[in-house]
């Protein structure tokens, strides 16, 4: 027992924000971040929340499904940068909706999609749930200094949704974690607590962090992803018995062109089994694979019998990696 | 494996006469700090060893005397 996804949804915030316009503020231009990212143009909430964009993502693929969400026994939401820290981002998304069911989040930072897909997967396969909606949603602007060109241009905003029902279509999954903070955080808030101290020297937080927003060795964090694309690949091809050939599409998560043209060359695979809208919307962090496994579907790229390979990767450090039979 | 290494970076540049010297800056020669990770990983593989994107690493020089630090680590 496994699932299938039989319905999907994506919601986009209505502004588009081009490099040339981030080159009005920052020490950066159009040609540095293309050619360092593959990045044209991210997507960033303006008079939306993301919980907007979640909820309205979700009732597409709801939709799509032939679904209402009285049909739902679970809402999964992969954030890790949702309107609240509490309630969660699955909460939010639920009252908008009008459901009511088990509703929580997971933040597996950019591993967060397929880190939710193994959650449904074991509520489905335990027959705790017949359907549960995975919500992947991240409005990483809220995280960034963008006073930072080195990482303000990395990121935009976004939401997709999957609806999941017992099925066979997944044909393996597996998530990981490799701890290391330091490569990529984003310290949380002590508030006003008047007795926090020294908060600098906790052993956990690299001593250079000051503030709260997302930091980044993008050489250290380059290395980890493509090392871990190959290395996911491997072992989900010889845990299934494939050839790479075989798979139809690797939707890797979307971070930066360069990572999946390396981890693509160094296995030797052809171009068109790796698509790419990073282009567009910069690195969306957890929704970025659903994100693109939906527009896939909207423009009937994926065919019935098609092998999918998901594989998310980013802060934690985490990875998972999930091969979808359509 | 100063022959090595200017294999490798001839590979990438797609010139075979490109001239690598210890004292060659990765500036220089053009690679900007992601290449520098595809040159650290090909090094790995070639080299059989493990290299921390830690240190800054700015020349042939510093990337020569990383690898004997990381061989002599193994």
């Amino acid at each position: 027992m496994g699932f299938k996804i039989i319905g999907t949804g994506s919601q986009l915030p209505k502004k588009a924000v081009s490099n040339a316009q981030l080159a009005t503020f920052l020490d950066t231009s159009d040609d540095w971040i293309t050619s360092k990212t593959g990045i044209k143009s991210r997507t960033i909430c303006s008079d939306e929340t993301i919980t907007d964009l979640a909820a309205q993502a979700a009732l597409t693929a709801l939709n799509n499904a032939n679904l209402s969400i009285a049909d739902i026994d679970l809402l999964v939401c992969a954030t890790m940068s949702a309107d609240y820290a509490m309630p969660s981002m699955a909460c939010c998304v639920l009252e908008q909706l009008g459901g009511a069911c088990p509703a929580f989040d997971v933040n597996a930072a950019c591993s967060g999609f397929v880190y939710a897909l193994d959650v449904a997967d074991s509520f489905i396969s335990t027959r705790k749930a017949q359907n549960v909606l995975v919500v992947a949603a991240e409005m990483m602007s809220r995280m960034l200094d963008w006073t930072d060109r080195t990482s303000s241009i990395l990121f935009g905003d976004g939401a997709a949704a999957c609806v999941l029902t017992a099925g066979d279509s997944l044909k393996y999954l597996n998530v990981t974690a490799t701890p290391q903070i330091a490569p990529l955080f984003a310290k949380a808030s002590n508030g006003n607590n008047p007795f926090v101290q020294n908060v600098q020297n906790y052993p956990n937080y690299p001593q250079d962090s000051v503030n709260n927003f997302l930091q980044m060795k993008g050489q250290h964090v380059y290395k980890f992803a493509v090392t871990t694309i190959q290395q996911e690949i491997n072992l989900a091809l010889n845990a299934l018995h494939l050839q790479a050939d075989e798979i139809t599409y690797f939707i890797l998560h979307q971070a930066n062109t360069r990572i999946i043209e390396s981890a693509r060359t160094r296995l030797k695979l052809p171009l068109e089994k790796f698509p790419m809208n990073i282009e567009k919307y910069g690195n969306m962090s957890a929704a970025s694979i659903p994100v693109l496994l939906d527009e896939m579907l909207q423009q009937n790229a994926i065919k019935s019998g098609d092998l999918l390979m998901l594989i998310g990767f980013g802060g934690g450090l985490t990875s998972g990696t999930a091969v979808l039979q359509w | 494996m100063l022959d090595k290494i200017t294999e490798i970076l001839r590979d990438y540049k797609s010139d075979d006469s490109l001239a690598v010297a210890e004292n060659s800056t990765f500036e220089e020669l053009e690679l900007d700090s992601l290449d520098l990770v595809q040159l650290v990983m090909d090094v790995e593989e070639e080299f059989g060893v493990t290299i921390e994107m830690d240190t800054p690493i700015t020349t042939v020089a510093e990337l020569m005397a990383t690898i004997e630090n990381a061989q002599e680590n193994d």
